[in-house]
C-alpha cells in the first residue's frame, strides 16, 4: 500500500515538470509519516522514462496500459487512475493543477466519492492528518482544508510550487503493469490548435511581462514581445488589453484570467485594479513600469519606475540584452 | 432543446475580502452571479437563437439572495429559473453541491447543461465535472467554443489548454464548462428587465429533488475548511523616478545584481 501515489503528466512520453514537482513534495511528506510513493503513468511511456521517475523520487510506477488512452480522454483516463488506485491503495492522490488534472481529478473524485482540493499550493501534517493549503478568491485570501475518512484524498497541485528533487539515479523502482478494460470515451481529443509563438505557458512561467490599457493597440504589443524575448518571458495582460481585442484572452492575467506565481512578474501601463491583483501578488518579484506615480499598481510592487513606457520599455530591453551578454 | 444553466452567486470581484471570526466576512459582501456563469447563461441563449426553439432554464443553489442571481438571468432572457433552495455543507462541499444539482437536473430535464468552468468564490473549479459523473454525462471543460448539433446528437468544443486549445467532439447530452473567450455576454434590456416582474420562481427543496439528508449533512463533506488567512502584506517597493535612461539601467542593476532575479 502506498502513501501517496502521483498521477504522471505526460507529454509525448515524458513526464512534465508538475509531475517532479509532486513527486519531490510526496517524498517529503511520505518521509514524515513513513509511506510508499507510486507514480500512476497512463499510456506509452518513452524509454527510459520509468527510470527518470525512480529517479526523481517514485519507488513504484504504476503503469496502466490501455488502447482507450491515447489521445486523452477524460472518462478513459478516470478509468485508468481507478484501475492504478485500486491496485496501489494510496492514501493520497495528487494530479497536477493543469488543464489535464484539472479535467480529471472531479471525474476521479466523483466516481471515488472521495474529497478534492483544487489548487493546492502547501501541505502539512498535522498528528498525521494532511491539511492543505490553497488560495480563494485568487490569492486574495487562503484556506487550509482536510479530507473527511475516505480514501484516497485526492489533490491538485498547482503548478511552480514545489522544486523537483535531486535526480539520483541509483533510486530504483519497481514497475507493475496494471490493464484496464476499454472505455468508449463520449467526449474525445480529436485536434489540437496551436497559439502564436513558442512561449511557455503563463501558468508555468518564470517571468511574464504584462501589458495594460496603455499599450493602446495590438501593434505596441511587439515592445513587450522584444522584452520577452530578451528575458525568456512570457507575456501576459491586463482584462483592459485582452477585452480592446489586443491581444488574446490566454494571456489575460486576474481573477477572471490566469493565477500566476512567477519569480519576476512586469506590470507594463497596468494600473493594478484589485482583479488585475488577485491574479499575480503572489509572484516573488513584481516590477511596475506606470507614468502615474500613484497607481495602485506601486503598493504592491517590489521595483518600479515612475515614467512612459514607451521611453523606458526600450531602454530597458536595450540594458538587459546588454547585461545578460556579459 | 432543453438547456440548463447552473449559476452560482459569488461575491463580487471588486470585494476586498476580509476575515471575521476566523472566517471571511460576508455580511457587506455584494453578490453576484458567477463572471464564468455569465459566458454559460450568454452561450445558451445565443444556441436558442441559432436554432430558433429551445428553452433555457437556469437553476441556482443556496439562500434566499441567490434568487437575484437569477433575476438577473431572467432579465437577459433565459426562460425559467428555479431557485434549489440550501446551505451548510450543500453550499461548499463540491461533492454535495453537485450532488444537489445532479438532482435538479433530473427533476428539470435536459438536454445540454452549462455551467462557469468555476465559481470565483472558493475557486475549486469542480462542481460542473462532478456533475457530469454523477449524471453519467460526458464533458469539456473550459471551453472557449461551442457547436451543437439536436438533430445528430453531436457537439463539437475548443477547450482552453497550456499552449494552444483542444478541439474536442461529444455526443449529447453533455456537460460544458464555460471559460471567458466563449462568446461576449449581452447586457439586460428593459423589455427583459420588465419580463422579468411576472416570471414566477419556483423554488425547490431538497425532498423535492429526492436528495438523502446524508448525503448533503455535515459529517459527510468530503473536504472542510479548518482555517482562513489573509495573504502577508508585501513589503514596501523602491519605486525609481527620473531620467528614463538612468532609471532603466538602475532597475537593470538592482534586479540583477542586489535581488539577483534575472
Ligand atoms: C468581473 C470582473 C472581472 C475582472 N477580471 C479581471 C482580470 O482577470 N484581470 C484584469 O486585469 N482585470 C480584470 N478586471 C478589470 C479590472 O477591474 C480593471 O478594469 C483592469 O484590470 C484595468 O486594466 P489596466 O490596468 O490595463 O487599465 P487601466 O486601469 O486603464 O490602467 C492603465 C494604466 O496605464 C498607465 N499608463 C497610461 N499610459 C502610460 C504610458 N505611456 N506609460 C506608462 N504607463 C501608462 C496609467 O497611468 C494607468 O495606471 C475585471 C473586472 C470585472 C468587473
Ligand atoms: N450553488 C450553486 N448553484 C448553482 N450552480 C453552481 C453552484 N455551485 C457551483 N455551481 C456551478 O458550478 C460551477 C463551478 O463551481 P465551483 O466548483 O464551485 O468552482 C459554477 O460556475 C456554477 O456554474
Amino acid at each position: 500500500m502506498a502513501g501517496y501515489a502521483v498521477v504522471v503528466e505526460l507529454k509525448d512520453g515524458s513526464a512534465r515538470k508538475v509531475t517532479l514537482e509532486m513527486l519531490a513534495e510526496a517524498r517529503r511528506l511520505a518521509g514524515d509519516s513513513g509511506g510508499e510513493v507510486a507514480a500512476i503513468a497512463l499510456g506509452a511511456l518513452a524509454p527510459g522514462e520509468a527510470e527518470r521517475l525512480a529517479s526523481y523520487g517514485a519507488d513504484t510506477i504504476v503503469h496502466v496500459e490501455g488502447e482507450s488512452l491515447a489521445p486523452y480522454a477524460t472518462e478513459a483516463h478516470a478509468a485508468g487512475v481507478k484501475a492504478a488506485v485500486d491496485r496501489a491503495k494510496p492514501e493520497t492522490l495528487f494530479l497536477g493543477a493543469t488543464s489535464q488534472g484539472k479535467d480529471l481529478a472531479p471525474r476521479v473524485s466523483a466516481r471515488l466519492r472521495v474529497g478534492l482540493g483544487s489548487d493546492c499550493t502547501g501541505f502539512e501534517l498535522r498528528s498525521g492528518d494532511l491539511i492543505a493549503k490553497r488560495p480563494i478568491f485568487a490569492g486574495k485570501a487562503f484556506a487550509k482544508v482536510s479530507w473527511n475518512a475516505a480514501r484516497p484524498r485526492i489533490a491538485t497541485v498547482r503548478p511552480n510550487t514545489f522544486t523537483p528533487l535531486q535526480p539520483d539515479g541509483s533510486r530504483k523502482a519497481q514497475v507493475e503493469k496494471v490493464s484496464m478494460p476499454d472505455v468508449k470515451a463520449r467526449a474525445r481529443v480529436v485536434g489540437f490548435e496551436k497559439s502564436e509563438g513558442e512561449m511557455l505557458d503563463l501558468t508555468e512561467a518564470n517571468i511574464i511581462v504584462s501589458g495594460g490599457r496603455a499599450m493602446q493597440g495590438p501593434e505596441n504589443f511587439e515592445i513587450l514581445r522584444k522584452l520577452c524575448k530578451v528575458l525568456g518571458a512570457t507575456l501576459g495582460a491586463s482584462r483592459a488589453a485582452v477585452d480592446a481585442g489586443w491581444i488574446d484572452h490566454s494571456h489575460q492575467v486576474g481573477q477572471t484570467g490566469k493565477v500566476v506565481n512567477p519569480t519576476v512578474y512586469f506590470a507594463i501601463g497596468i494600473s493594478g485594479a484589485i482583479q488585475h491583483l488577485a491574479g499575480m501578488s503572489s509572484s516573488r518579484t513584481i516590477v511596475a513600469i506606470n507614468k502615474d506615480k500613484d497607481a495602485p499598481i506601486f503598493k504592491v510592487a517590489s521595483y518600479g519606475i515612475v515614467g512612459d513606457l514607451y521611453q523606458v520599455v526600450p531602454l530597458l530591453t536595450e540594458e538587459f540584452r546588454k547585461s545578460l551578454k556579459e | 432543446m432543453n438547456i440548463l444553466v447552473f449559476v452560482k452567486q459569488v461575491p463580487d470581484t471588486e470585494t476586498r475580502i476580509q476575515l471575521k471570526d476566523g472566517s471571511v466576512d460576508t455580511s457587506a459582501v455584494k453578490w453576484v452571479a458567477n463572471p464564468y456563469d455569465e459566458f454559460a447563461i450568454e452561450e445558451a441563449l445565443r444556441i436558442r437563437e441559432r436554432l430558433g426553439q429551445g428553452k433555457v432554464t437556469v437553476v441556482s443553489l443556496g439562500p434566499d439572495r441567490v434568487k437575484e442571481a437569477i433575476k438577473y438571468a431572467l432579465s437577459l432572457g433565459a426562460d425559467e429559473g428555479v431557485h434549489v433552495k440550501g446551505d451548510g455543507v450543500a453550499l461548499w462541499d463540491p461533492l454535495a453541491v453537485a450532488t444537489v444539482l445532479a438532482g435538479a437536473a433530473k427533476k428539470a430535464g435536459f438536454d445540454l447543461i452549462l455551467t462557469g468552468k468555476q465559481g470565483v468564490d472558493h475557486d475549486w473549479s469542480q462542481a460542473g465535472i462532478i456533475l457530469a459523473e454523477l449524471l453519467d454525462l460526458p464533458h469539456v471543460s473550459v471551453v472557449v467554443s461551442l457547436e451543437v448539433n439536436p438533430e445528430s446528437k453531436r457537439g463539437k468544443a475548443k477547450r482552453e489548454v497550456e499552449g494552444g486549445a483542444e478541439v474536442v467532439e461529444f455526443s449529447l447530452p453533455a456537460v460544458i464548462t464555460a471559460q471567458k473567450g466563449l462568446n461576449e455576454p449581452r447586457y439586460a434590456s428593459l423589455k427583459g428587465i420588465m419580463a422579468v416582474k411576472k416570471k414566477v420562481i419556483p423554488e425547490w427543496t431538497l425532498a423535492d429533488l429526492g436528495v438523502d439528508p446524508a448525503a448533503v449533512s455535515e459529517s459527510a463533506a468530503s473536504v472542510r475548511f479548518v482555517e482562513f488567512s489573509l495573504p502577508p502584506p508585501r513589503e514596501k517597493g523602491r519605486i525609481l523616478e527620473g531620467e528614463p535612461v538612468e532609471t532603466a539601467r538602475e532597475l537593470v542593476r538592482i534586479l540583477r545584481e542586489e535581488a539577483k532575479v534575472l
